[in-house]
């Protein structure tokens, strides 16, 4: 599903130019669930930029379900974001205007289709993560957790490829965060690839397969014992 | 562009987020109302200048008598010049290719008593094509016709002002007025745009006057009236001929300016109107010093707008949102919310002016009014700007990374 190969990127910081990621080589097949780990500062974040074509590398490959990555334009970008990624921010980037409903709609707009069709389609992402009487709820009436859950319906109404996680967790408590990786997983098991960027360990553990990123390279690269929620 | 559904999510966004909707559609209506009013008054001002200014005819020519200051023809210097009667018929026989009409003016002061009341007012003795050089208004009655100039008949036309003063409420018309001790019959009341002092008149034949001043034929000034169609050149030549055959006809020296001097209403005119084409030009950049500021307004609402969001488009852009439609719907929604309040302005602002109508008389501004042309246009320029001053934020924010974006706290 995913194929990167020998992915260079570095940062123009003034004069100096900071190397984040030094080579990286990364193969994610249909239906895993990859946590990719590491401290600040080593680089997981770019990667799931690069990943979520927010960002380009420098030299390197990367194929996403056998389509070439390269040279987008914005508008290019915006296409393949629409057609073969979700997202899940830390910050759950809800827009606070638009209802739940709305926001999870929203994606659909800009694949076309229709009001109705989409508001239906919405209504059964919501549905699926537990939200239906949330749905005409806005997001500051809304907890953290049921935050991300409407975050996550809306990443996955457009029927992505891949779901990009982006410390899905990090604003959140324990229990909250364990209900929010316990729909991950059911996602996951039903067929869907996904990536979690995590610094935390017992979220990685919840994962099939970790990485683990320093300094700009994958020093580590093992399946573990998914913790089944 | 004109799709349903992007025209629901502009209205969602637009009912969600009243304040920034406010304030775009505050400044545009403020804006336009503003120029309308500002742009409104300039024009009455204008209006009222008119009236104050360009009252009277303006194709005539004011001839007074002076003095000589040069010997000629056997005449002494210092000779006092005097029309008479035979000048009008003189000018009348000579220049009928240029002649429009001639009258007489001979003004006295005099003390006017009817009844109990009595006041001092200016007469004025003149002829019936008077009334156009002066643009003399007949309120009621009539004004003086040839017939009363043959008959040498007593009746006066009394100014507006005159008949309050003594007459109050009463009917002055067919009554007897008595002027320096004679008895005069009112037969008209006449309105003058010119002012109070222009509507404290008296107006009787000349010939009643001269015969009053034992039958004499002597008349004070003349005023001279050319085709209007003869144009600004024609009347300059009209006036150098008429000059040189007055001076011919009182045996004035050719070169002696001060025997009889020429007034001519047509370059007073022509001053006037430059005058006129002046306070146009301070109205106009009035209105668009006006128009700037609003602009300078919108487009720092506009800025603001982009900026606050920043997050809302980078979250949009992460969602699959292409540039073209989020500039798009920045404008868009720009657009629409500019275009209807700038007309509600545009609206509000001619509907003030018209309540306005005379009501600013005292303070010189008469009848405010803005061409419906000079509005529409203001108001599409804003618009315009407004869209302009919204693109290139709108640009900027497409332009950027979903990622810097979402990151903009």
């Amino acid at each position: 599903m995913i194929h990167i190969q020998d992915l260079h990127k570095s940062y123009q910081m003034g004069s100096s130019s900071l190397h984040v990621l030094k080579g990286i080589n990364l193969q994610i097949n249909e239906g895993e669930l990859v946590a990719i780990m590491g401290s600040s500062g080593s680089g997981k974040s770019t990667l799931l930029n690069i990943l979520g074509m927010l960002d380009s590398g420098d030299s390197g490959s990367y194929t996403l379900d056998n389509t070439l990555i390269k040279n987008l334009d914005e508008t290019k970008a915006a296409k393949y974001r629409n057609k073969f990624l979700g997202f899940v921010f830390q910050s759950f980037n809800l827009i606070n205007y638009k209802n739940a409903l709305e926001n999870v709609a929203l994606p659909l707009y800009y694949q076309g289709f229709s009001r109705k069709d989409r508001l239906k389609k919405a209504l059964d992402y919501l549905e699926k993560v537990g939200l239906k009487k949330w749905a005409t709820h806005l997001p500051n009436e809304l907890s953290g957790g049921q935050k991300q859950r409407v975050a996550i319906a809306r990443s996955l109404a457009t029927e992505p490829k891949v779901l990009l996680a982006d410390e899905p967790t990090g604003a959140l408590d324990s229990k909250t965060s364990k209900e929010v990786m316990q729909l991950i997983q059911n996602i996951n098991n039903e067929g869907k690839t996904i990536l979690v960027v995590t610094h935390e360990t017992d979220i990685a553990n919840m994962c099939k397969r970790i990485v683990h990123l320093k300094d700009g390279v994958i020093v580590e690269d093992k399946k573990v014992n998914q913790v089944i929620l | 562009m004109f799709s349903r559904d992007r025209w629901n999510e502009i209205f969602e966004t637009i009912s969600k987020n009243r304040l920034r909707t406010f304030l775009s559609g505050f400044t545009v209506a403020l804006g336009i109302f503003i120029f309308v009013i500002l742009f409104g008054f300039g024009n009455g001002l204008k209006n009222s200048f008119q009236k104050f200014f360009l009252d009277d005819a303006t194709n005539t020519f004011f001839l007074y008598p002076g003095k000589t200051s040069k010997p000629y023809r056997g005449f002494k210097s210092n000779r006092r010049i005097e029309f008479k009667n035979d000048d009008l018929t003189d000018i009348k026989e000579n220049f009928p290719f240029f002649l429009e009409y001639i009258t007489p003016r001979i003004t006295r002061g005099a003390l006017v008593k009817y009844k109990s009341e009595s006041n001092n007012y200016t007469t004025r003795a003149v002829a019936p094509s008077h009334q156009f050089a002066e643009k003399t208004i007949i309120m009621e009655g009539r004004y003086i016709n040839q017939r009363d100039i043959q008959l040498k008949k007593k009746y006066v036309v009394i100014g507006r002002l005159v008949k309050n003063d003594l007459f109050g409420s009463e009917n002055p018309i067919g009554k007897y007025i008595d002027l320096s001790n004679n008895n005069y019959k009112v037969i008209g009341v006449f309105q003058d745009d010119g002012g109070d002092n222009e509507e404290r008149l008296i107006y009787l034949p000349y010939t009643t006057r001269q015969q009053l001043e034992k039958s004499n034929d002597k008349i004070d000034r003349m005023i001279v009236a050319f085709k209007p169609e003869l144009g600004h050149a024609g009347a300059m030549t009209f006036e150098s001929k008429l000059y040189t055959f007055l001076k011919d006809k009182h045996n004035i020296a050719p070169d002696d300016e001060n025997g009889i001097y020429i007034r001519n209403r047509a370059d007073q005119l022509k001053q006037n109107q430059q005058f006129a084409s002046i306070l146009q030009l301070i109205v106009t950049f009035v209105g668009l010093g006006t128009l700037l500021a609003g602009i300078i307004g919108i487009s720092n609402i506009m800025v603001y707008v982009v900026k606050e969001r920043t997050k809302e488009l980078g979250i949009r852009k992460a969602l699959g949102a292409t540039p073209k439609s989020v500039i798009g719907m920045i404008l868009h929604e720009s657009i629409f919310i500019t275009t209807l309040t700038g007309f509600a302005g545009l609206i509000l602002g001619v509907t003030v002016l018209n309540f306005f109508g005379d009501r600013l008389k005292d303070f010189f501004i008469l009848d405010p009014y803005i061409n419906t042309g000079t509005a529409i246009f203001a108001t599409f320029l804003l618009i315009l700007f407004g869209a302009i001053a919204g693109y290139i934020p709108a640009k900027r924010a497409a332009k950027i990374k979903p990622i810097v974006a979402l990151r903009d706290e």
